[in-house]
């Protein structure tokens, strides 16, 4: 798992076991019980709902079993540019992300060290966002730039807004509210691998005429891969699939629907359960083949 | 066994189906997983539905009701209480104990939907969801009969509202309020903009001069009603409301939408942007109007019927299958079908009665109030207002994707 990221020391002398058998089964049962009832049961339904037929004299919301692959046919050729608008989102908002909280994670984990009581102050103010409802966060930062706002109209006076144009309903609202939302779980894993960071290997870096940049290059980052990609995995993936900041209830309208918003909609109002259902196994197939993608790419296979 | 069951129907249609299957030792070893999979497909594939019978009422010895309910849909004092509940209660002695969680007709049938379709307790005894909602759950049989003999006061109900389809005689549903669906604009910013007094038909808010400055209601019926009577579609005719007439009223508002004229498709929170000035003319409903012309004081905000027509819908009193005290929602439906009583709330909620003899009353009470064509509308007001027609499940579920298709932006 990802998770494994956190800790950046790995147990050493750990050999491979040799001895499997009843005793190893006898361990496994209880998680592979639970992956069994409360993973597989349901990716199971899920996937026998979205193959599901409407039926034909029933009312709204009414549907029998069936094989009816064409159904994800039908919901890629209807949505295929929220899908494609959830994974751009996605992506901007985990690189902006990534970039803010890289700077911030290394001043915590390694400038601060010297100062524990300054170290875990800041860290308690990157979690406080964490003790007020997201929902009440993200409804606040509606208002603050909502159509008559102070700082909407000064934009407009300063003429880097038309008169006619506004921020909430907007993409950049979106990608604003998706960064803003998610960067305590770009923070925190970057800062657990940057706490470890050895300096030591930054100053043999420096006495042998490696520039900052270089050091930062050949060796900070390197030394911090586990927590990038922990980090972008712990961003990337529940953004794609978010639909509160894009929802025109809160910082979108209808030019910015991600792909969980067409879930939402059609499980909600249009009582489209198959579809509804293709959309989220496909939503999963393809944020699974983007990741081993990226991971393979990033050579830390050992952090699944 | 059977007391220890969990409470959430799906859960417990789960476990029955479980406990049906006998579980022997391979099983359990070999097929754990499996079985559960197969009792959960059995409590999610749609069973040859066996018809529903209302739950025991235990009104008798019970004096208390549970009323779901939209916002600022009754009454309400500067102390938060609500004077004609106050009223039922000591003409009664029914303490009535009033929600108001009834947001939207499409969220509100998620919430309560599994329970509605087992004839389980929904948490309220009575509610009031729009007509092609009652309709809805009037087909599906999850609603009950009312007992004439406690609703004296329906003899008062208006007979426009008699012979719906679905409920001729009014003996499952009963309405509640008339609501009507037509333009509302901004008197003064519309005139500044467009130089126009009021929006006469639907192209004056397709004008360019309102660009972004328009909303739409989230109401599929009314919003698309509205647009489908101006292109001389009578919404109420199965004939002359099809398919094809539908999708082309669709391309329309989809091509506003797109072009960015409409920049808004809302529920009941449009309000707040008519108040804050984002939308200055707009689709919307009457009664909401007039509320908001006594908030600010003055009559900020004009309403008038298309040309072509406006809508006409109401919100029904209905009473779920599960629902514990029938004859206690009788009695509040009863109290609410009289003409003083009618005319108290119509001059709270501003929406139109169903209850004649209430103009009557209103003139007593605010001879203004009664003149008021959107509360007490005239027969000829009424001609130029259209209902949706009944729609069977396959033509639901096409026109509604097609709607949530716009507000998808797809």
């Amino acid at each position: 798992m990802a998770f494994a990221a956190f800790s950046s020391s790995k147990p050493k002398g750990f050999s491979k076991p040799t001895k499997s058998g009843k005793v190893a089964i006898a361990l496994l049962a209880p998680g592979l019980a639970y992956l069994g009832v409360f993973f597989l049961t349901p990716l199971i339904a899920l996937i026998m709902v979205s193959l599901q037929a409407p039926d034909p004299d029933g009312f709204i919301g009414d549907y029998v079993a069936a094989f009816e692959f064409n159904n994800y046919f039908v919901v890629v050729s209807d949505y295929f540019p929220q899908m494609m608008r959830s994974f751009g989102y996605a992506l901007a908002a985990t690189v902006l992300a990534l970039v803010i909280s890289y700077p911030l994670a290394y001043f915590i984990g390694v400038k601060a060290r010297p100062y524990p009581l300054l170290q875990k102050l800041m860290l308690t103010l990157v979690i406080a966002p964490f003790f007020i409802s997201f929902l009440l966060r993200t409804l606040a930062w509606k208002q603050i730039f909502s159509n008559e706002s102070w700082i909407v109209t000064t934009l407009q006076q300063l003429g880097l807004l038309e008169s006619d144009q506004y921020v909430v309903g907007t993409p950049f609202m979106v990608i604003f509210g998706l960064t803003y939302n998610f960067i305590p779980f770009m923070t925190l894993p970057l800062y657990t691998s940057l706490e470890r960071l050895d300096t030591r290997y930054l100053e043999a870096g420096s006495d042998l005429y490696a520039s900052p940049s270089k050091v930062f290059r050949k060796v900070t980052i390197p030394l911090s891969m586990p927590g990038i990609i922990s980090g972008t995995l712990l961003t990337f993936i529940p953004i794609a699939g978010d639909y509160i900041n894009a929802s025109g209830d809160f910082l979108g309208s209808s030019s910015t629907a991600m792909i969980g918003n067409v879930i939402e909609s059609n499980y909600l109002i249009s009582n489209d359960y198959p579809a509804a259902s293709a959309l989220s196994v496909l939503l999963m197939g393809a944020i699974l083949i983007l990741v081993a993608g990226y991971v393979k790419k990033s050579g830390t296979e050992d952090l699944l | 066994m059977n007391q220890n069951l969990p409470e959430d129907p799906q859960l417990r249609e789960m476990v029955k189906a479980a406990l049906a299957h006998k579980v022997t030792r391979r099983a359990v070893l070999g097929g754990a997983v499996a079985t559960s999979a197969a009792a959960l497909l059995a409590a999610c594939a749609p069973s040859d539905k066996p018809k529903l019978t209302p739950a025991t009422d235990v009104s008798d010895s019970d004096p208390t009701l549970i009323w779901s309910n939209w916002s600022l849909y009754v009454d309400i004092d500067d102390n938060g209480n609500y004077p004609t509940l106050e009223k039922f209660k000591s003409e009664t002695g029914i303490t009535v104990t009033y929600r108001e969680d009834f947001d939207d007709n499409d969220s509100y049938y998620g919430k309560v939907k599994d329970q509605l379709a087992l004839g389980q307790d929904i948490g309220a005894d009575i509610t009031c969801p729009t007509s092609w909602m009652a309709a809805r759950w009037i087909n599906q049989g999850t609603v009950q009969t009312f007992d004439d003999a406690n609703l004296p006061n329906k003899k008062n109900l208006q007979p426009a509202y008699l012979g719906e389809a679905y409920d001729p005689e009014r003996t499952m549903s009963l309405p509640y309020q008339g609501i009507l669906a037509g333009f509302a604009y901004d008197k003064k910013a519309y005139k500044d903009a467009t130089g126009k007094e009021a929006p006469a038909v639907i192209e004056d808010l397709w004008n360019p001069a309102l660009k972004g400055r328009i909303g739409v209601l989230s109401e599929m019926r009314d919003t698309v009603g509205i647009v489908l009577m101006s292109q001389g579609v009578s919404i109420g005719d199965a004939n002359s409301l099809t398919e094809d007439a539908f999708m082309t009223a669709i391309e329309v508002i989809e091509q506003q939408v797109t072009s960015g004229q409409i920049a808004r498709i809302k529920g009941n929170s449009y309000k707040d942007d008519l108040v804050n000035g984002d939308t200055i003319a707009a689709i919307a409903w009457s009664g909401d109007i007039i509320q908001l012309n006594a908030e600010a004081g003055y009559d900020r905000f004009g309403f008038v019927l298309p040309e072509s027509g406006g809508t006409i819908s109401a919100d029904c009193f209905v009473i779920p299958m599960g629902a514990t005290h029938k004859k206690n929602a009788e009695k509040l439906m009863n109290f609410y079908y009289d003409p003083y009583n009618a005319a108290v709330l119509a001059a709270y909620v501003n929406y139109i009665t169903p209850v004649m003899g209430a103009k009557e009353e209103a003139i007593k009470l605010d001879p203004a109030l009664a003149e008021n064509q959107l509360i007490f509308p005239s027969e000829e007001f009424l001609s130029l207002t259209q209902g949706f027609r009944a729609l069977d499940g396959k033509e639901e579920q096409a026109f509604t994707k097609a709607f949530q298709k716009i507000k998808l932006g797809a």
